[in-house]
């Protein structure tokens, strides 16, 4: 296990400077997620559009670097795709975590596959996996219209 | 005191963590075993192993004998006036939920007030909260100070004439404040008001005088006192115990069973019901008796002596920031770095061998009060020593390097 594949500079740059960390204008939909052991939390905004396209994502919340970059990342890569990519993308980035599978997903530009892949040292860690999950079950919750607040430890 | 001769006595220091020495700075979470201790158990299980006051036959008596033979060390560990005092639990939270159950059933009415203060454990308020929906009683918390001190002022201006029970914690699992029992106890007298202590973070580490202190109600977790996990110790004055009706019904706990009525017996065999933990209470008084040897006094001791070290070195980081600055504290340091949240200070820790807990230890609303969501926590045991506050000081500068370079 290295830490320099936890932390690589991808990680810390969205973990210090996040993207899309707002509430975005006219989001239809929204969830909440804690992780009640860590007491992290994050809020998802969903602008989801007639044609099921996610017009725009953004979050609120607090946590490490590893929650902040992920879900960071996550709004970066899934604004502007179609709802059904993004969940596959959800799937794959899940997966890739619990089982070490690559992610293959022919819709990722280059640079959002080497954005995504940054996280795939969290696997490594097992304990932060949590971390890294929380805000995507949240978007899929917002998009679905879930009311539940996703809890890690459920 | 020789704290490597002390240290050698628990077979966890000789594995490696990643390949490093293992700096276990955990203890308030849960303490490492001695070998007498997990030797005990094994020996308990090979050679003297029955249920305990149930069957007649020669290893039944020699199971209860031992069992029983624990009651009487913590009897004497915490200098009860009876050994029907000390009633065997699952852990400390079971005690606390054993008394907000049956106290609360007899003596807790709508409107009724209970005070605790922010400074709480989770297993400290969640009970209270029970009896808040179940019967309507009001909670009201004491508040902390910025140094995490709770005043016994604070805890005065909260009594009134509803006022039914005080509970408090001994030392904070956070801050490490040591709060005034003495002062809050003696109050209570005064008022009529019994007092019940969350002692998980005082018994390991401080000499107990149940009849010196004089409170109602006393928990304690052997898990954090080297001793092993699903036991925990509840002090109860006499006098509650006979007023107080049992907590769980099974075998056991009963004296005569009819169809229309059941009688029970006098505690501790009233709240104990069904099979407990045996062979973990047995070996429970290895670790009173690991605890007896070195002297309680010779722990606190120790104890204070690394934890002032830590504070200094520490205080020394400038990237550091200690969670409140109380007079009296026990063996526990939390903190937070500036710009890394305290799980990304753990996992980096841990790389390093220093095992630390992260997180809101079970205290949101503590955490909430300081502003802070979360915090990193070092907490102490006998077996730690200087050296290891040192590499837990260059494990933070390494947090530093990966995230403020």
């Amino acid at each position: 296990m290295d830490l320099k594949e936890l932390y690589q500079e991808i990680i810390l740059d969205h973990g210090k400077n996040p993207r899309n960390k707002k509430k975005c204008d006219g989001f239809n939909k929204d969830a909440k997620g804690n992780n009640p052991l860590c007491g992290d939390k994050v809020h998802v905004f969903l602008k989801l559009n007639d044609e099921k396209q996610v017009e725009d994502i953004s979050f609120e919340g607090e946590g490490c670097a590893i929650s902040i970059a992920s879900a960071s990342i996550m709004t970066e890569i899934i604004k502007g795709k179609d709802f059904n990519v993004a969940k596959k993308i959800l799937e794959n980035f899940i997966n890739m975590l619990k089982e070490g599978s690559k992610p293959s997903i022919n819709s990722l530009s280059d640079n959002e596959n080497t954005t995504i892949m940054s996280l795939s040292g969290v696997k490594q860690f097992p304990m932060r996996v949590k971390c890294a999950t929380l805000a995507w079950h949240t978007f899929l919750h917002a998009a679905e219209d879930n009311k539940k607040v996703v809890n890690t430890e459920k | 005191m020789d704290i490597k001769e002390i240290k050698s006595k628990f077979p966890i220091f000789t594995n490696k963590v990643k390949g490093k020495k293992l700096v276990y700075l955990d203890s308030a979470n849960s303490s490492q075993k001695p070998k007498a201790v997990i030797d005990r158990i094994s020996n308990f299980y090979s050679k003297e192993f029955s249920n305990v006051g149930r069957s007649m036959h020669s290893l039944a008596v020699t199971a209860t004998n031992r069992f029983e033979e624990t009651r009487d060390l913590i009897k004497n560990f915490i200098n009860a006036k009876f050994r029907e005092e000390i009633i065997f639990t699952k852990n400390a939270t079971e005690g606390i939920n054993l008394i907000a159950a049956t106290y609360g059933e007899k003596f807790i009415q709508d409107k009724d007030e209970i005070i605790i203060t922010e400074l709480e454990h989770h297993a400290n308020y969640v009970p209270w909260h029970f009896l808040r929906k179940r019967k309507g009683a009001v909670i009201k918390f004491a508040e902390c100070d910025k140094h995490g001190e709770v005043s016994i002022d604070s805890i005065k201006k909260l009594i009134t004439s509803k006022t039914k029970l005080i509970a408090v914690t001994h030392v904070s699992n956070v801050t490490g404040t040591i709060l005034p029992l003495s002062k809050i106890i003696d109050l209570a007298k005064t008022k009529k008001i019994p007092v019940l202590i969350d002692g998980c973070q005082g018994a390991p580490h401080i000499k107990l005088d149940m009849q010196k202190l004089d409170c109602d109600f006393y928990v304690m977790s052997c898990h954090k006192m080297y001793g092993p996990t699903g036991v925990g110790i509840l002090y109860a004055k006499k006098k509650w115990l006979d007023e107080l009706p049992p907590y769980q019904g099974g075998g056991g706990m009963i004296d005569e069973v009819k169809k229309d009525e059941i009688s029970f017996p006098e505690s501790p065999t009233k709240f104990e019901a069904g099979t407990l933990q045996t062979a973990e209470i047995v070996g429970f008084a290895e670790s009173i008796r690991f605890i007896e040897n070195i002297g309680i006094k010779n722990i606190t001791q120790h104890e204070k002596e690394i934890t002032e070290y830590g504070l200094e070195k520490l205080k020394k980081n400038n990237s550091v920031s200690i969670i409140g600055d109380p007079k009296e504290r026990g063996a526990i340091i939390s903190f937070t770095i500036k710009g890394i949240h305290p799980h990304d200070i753990a996992t980096i820790l841990d790389d390093d061998g220093v095992a630390i807990r992260a997180g809101h230890h079970c205290c949101q609303i503590l955490h909430e009060k300081m502003g802070v969501p979360a915090t990193a926590r070092a907490s102490l045991g006998i077996y730690n020593s200087k050296e290891d506050i040192d590499i837990l000081n260059e494990s933070i500068n390494k947090c530093n390097k990966i995230f403020n370079n």
